[in-house]
């Protein structure tokens, strides 16, 4: 096992690549999730809000 | 039909001569800013002539490129403030022919004379001799290319209150093959060897640049005005 | 068939399509990254030549493939926006953007992290390095021009016309960078270019190269149906799907 995580001497190069490559893949994938989540409530509250203003009037 | 589009042709082509040479500074800072950067290179890097002569192909061409790219705005932002621009794009004729004329108007006034300044340079830079035709060749062919390029860029930028260094960052890239082959022509036929392959290249990226890029700069333009 | 495409060119079509299809594809994603990683850093061999660091390839390559790929379906989506007038198409051509960007920007880190231990510095100015770190500049430039322009519509279009004349840009920058590169580096054959790579090396290659093109749909569909929402928000079938949410 831990001539597995050694990499053959090459430990640091390589697993950066493949932290890198997760850190930048996760950040893509949970980017938009939380902007779309975002948008809901903010879209919920604009709607909620026009909604009580026009039963006010 | 084709007289009178003609005639567009050179009646743009007049008014943008007679507008730019009304205006003398406008032809002459970015020619100033040519010499001014070309001058940085010996004081920053070395006065030495053997590194010198290395450096002035790519020198010369990247200070070309930057002063280009300074006076690309020049094409059509005046025009889009007066509105002359809308007017153009109302006309019967073809809009992609009227920009063919700015961008040549845009040439003459600001290639042409990077051309005729450039050997001057190159003797300041320890350019051999033997490299000075490369250097008015690949001027000749790749500036062209520079104005009709820049031209797509102006036209997507025109509408935008800050759009000078958005410019630079959407043309700079499509200015890179330009780049390489001009300034390796001049390398090469300062060591001597045979150019030709390079040059064709630049005939054939002016080609290319002639029949496409009035037509993206028509589109860009009419997108921008909407 | 054709009405199927049809209604998929319509917003809220699309926003129910990419709902249903994202669980699938995350789903797909995961299985194939997992086969792929434990193929590539379990059953693939050690490299005679390059050791253990021969492995970045199973991340890097498939980024740099992934990052041409995307700026086609970007520009060729932009240039059917303009085109057709299609909304969808300007939509997607935008979402594209930043996920080819992070693919570009992921292939040169890792590019330079393969090239320290077989070049010896972090950067070498490598045809195929070159001409990714010129993409960069490609799709920042859209990004930029993207975020500058405030009307929508406007912004899409002038972002397709940018993207079409880079799409042709290309494959000339490409060819010229490769020309510039064999003269200056002469004999030195780049790392990248493997003749002929042994059946057990290609193929977690390509199950990453397979996980990265469904990743990049999954999230290109999320990133699409949060911009319908932020478009579409004025619409009533916007409002009547938050609020039968909630």
């Amino acid at each position: 096992m831990s001539e597995f995580l050694h990499m053959g001497g090459y430990a640091f190069y390589v697993w950066t690549s493949y932290g890198l490559a997760l850190a930048i893949l996760l950040w893509q994938l949970l980017a938009p999730l939380r902007q779309h989540r975002q948008l809901l409530a903010r879209l919920r509250r604009k709607y909620r809000q026009s909604s009580q203003a026009g039963n006010k009037s | 039909m084709t007289n009178s589009l003609l005639a567009a042709f050179v009646v743009i082509l007049r008014r943008d001569l007679t507008l730019a040479l009304r205006t003398r500074s406008e032809i002459a800072n970015p020619l100033l800013f040519f010499v001014i950067v070309i001058s940085l290179f010996p004081l920053a890097v070395s006065p030495e002539p053997k590194v010198l002569q290395t450096l002035a192909p790519g020198v010369i061409w990247v200070a070309a490129l930057l002063a280009t790219m300074l006076s690309l705005d020049s094409i059509f932002r005046s025009d889009f403030e007066d509105g002359a621009l809308e007017q153009m794009l109302l006309s019967p004729h073809s809009t992609s022919i009227l920009v063919l004329a700015k961008v040549l108007a845009h040439w003459l006034v600001t290639g042409v004379p990077l051309i005729l300044l450039s050997p001057l340079l190159g003797v300041l830079l320890n350019l051999p001799t033997e490299a000075m035709p490369a250097l008015l060749a690949t001027l000749a062919l790749g500036t062209p290319v520079l104005s009709l390029v820049g031209a797509i860029g102006v036209a997507l930028t025109v509408g935008l209150r800050r759009g000078g260094v958005l410019l630079s960052l959407l043309v700079l890239p499509l200015y890179i093959p330009v780049l390489i082959f001009a300034s390796n022509a001049i390398a090469t036929a300062g060591a001597g060897l045979e150019i030709r392959g390079q040059l064709y290249f630049l005939a054939a990226l002016l080609a290319l640049a002639l029949t496409l890029s009035p037509f993206a700069t028509a589109a860009a333009l009419r997108i921008s005005l909407r | 068939m054709w009405s199927f495409f049809h209604r998929l060119a319509s917003p809220k079509h699309f926003y129910a399509f990419a709902g249903r299809l994202i669980p699938w594809l995350g789903w797909i994603t995961l299985l194939l990254m997992l086969a792929g990683l434990y193929t590539g850093l379990f059953v693939a061999p050690t490299d005679y030549q390059q050791g253990e660091s021969y492995r970045i390839i199973f991340v890097h390559v498939p980024a740099a493939w992934m990052s041409m790929f995307v700026y086609m379906v970007m520009a060729i989506s932009g240039g059917i926006g303009l085109v057709w007038k299609m909304k969808m198409a300007d939509i997607v051509a935008a979402s594209a953007a930043p996920i080819g960007a992070a693919f570009t920007f992921l292939a040169l880190v890792t590019g330079s992290l393969w090239g320290k231990p077989m070049w010896g510095t972090w950067w070498i100015w490598d045809a195929r390095l070159t001409s990714e770190l010129i993409l960069l500049f490609l799709y920042l430039g859209f990004i930029a021009l993207g975020s500058a322009i405030e009307d929508k519509r406007t912004a899409a279009n002038a972002c397709a016309v940018l993207a079409l004349v880079g799409l042709v840009n290309i494959p000339i920058i490409h060819y010229s960078v490769e020309w510039w590169n064999t003269l200056h580096q002469g004999s030195t054959v780049t790392r990248f270019d493997r003749p002929a790579m042994a059946t057990s090396m290609l193929i977690p290659l390509l199950i990453m190269f397979l996980a990265y093109k469904i990743y990049f749909f999954l999230v290109l569909f999320m990133r699409t149906r949060a911009e319908i929402l932020d478009r579409e928000r004025n619409t009533g079938w916007v409002k009547q799907l938050v609020t039968e949410a909630s």
